[in-house]
């Protein structure tokens, strides 16, 4: 199967992230693709690496990033949505890039199944 | 889940549902929404806009922002028809447990009823929800 995922929450505020982070983990451990991670509204916050948690929590930012590297997974941050919150190509962290609502759609389209995380 | 249709050049054309749960104000998720929407519309898509629970409350005629420093993108609604959104939908159960009639919304949108709304969703390839 061919995964679109959608992270509409910021990290640690909400579990959306973790909870998006643990399925595309498990998914790719089956053999599954994952298309593209999107991330919209506060999601977007997932890639600003000044995020600086404490050592013994899990680092979200990294996290992704690592999985993008290990994994070559597209990981996209909504354009305006970034805008808004400050999330620009200065702050963002290693696999993340910046683009449009297009790119959602097309991974919508070319996916099997789109999975959401969020409220 | 419905089969996407692939039109004569080679492009596929999915049936889309934004989902809106939530008030017009108090949270970003409306106006980012209403924003994901007026983009996606370009896309040729067969787009297709819910509303229920509180979301109800985001094409409600006569809103009054100017106190809360907030944008009034109610009338942004109206506008979805020249993007070609005509397929809008109210759940009617939503509707009647917050005191809403037609004659209160923005735009005409068509009602129906809870269990429609279910069939709706099942009916879609993709559903972006918030």
């Amino acid at each position: 199967m061919k995964f679109a995922i959608v992270v509409n929450e910021g990290p640690y505020n909400h579990q959306a992230s973790d909870s998006a982070y643990q399925f595309v983990t498990h998914a790719l451990a089956k053999g599954h693709e994952v298309l593209r991670v999107f991330f919209y509204y506060d999601g977007v916050l997932n890639a600003n690496k000044l995020s600086a948690p404490q050592a013994d929590d899990r680092n979200i930012v990294k996290r992704w990033s690592q999985l993008a590297q290990d994994n070559q997974i597209d990981l996209t941050v909504c354009v305006a949505a970034g805008l808004r919150r400050g999330i620009i190509d200065d702050v963002l962290a290693p696999g993340f890039r910046i683009a449009g609502i297009g790119q959602l759609i097309d991974s919508c389209i070319d996916a099997g199944r789109t999975v959401v995380f969020g409220d | 889940m419905s089969d996407a249709t692939e039109t004569a050049d080679g492009l596929v054309t999915k049936r889309f549902l934004y989902v809106n749960r939530k008030a017009p104000h108090g949270t970003v998720y409306a106006l980012e929404v209403l924003e994901m929407i007026l983009v996606a519309a370009m896309y040729e898509q067969d787009v297709h806009v819910a509303f229920l629970d509180d979301g109800v409350f985001q094409l409600r005629k006569n809103q009054a922002t100017e106190e809360l420093e907030m944008k009034d993108f109610s009338k942004t609604y109206r506008a979805l028809e020249d993007y070609g959104v005509e397929k809008i939908f109210l759940e009617k159960e939503s509707m009647e447990e917050r005191g809403l009639t037609p004659d209160d919304l923005v735009i005409p949108a068509a009602t129906i009823d809870r269990k429609q709304m279910t069939e709706l969703m099942d009916s879609m390839d993709v559903v972006l929800s918030a």
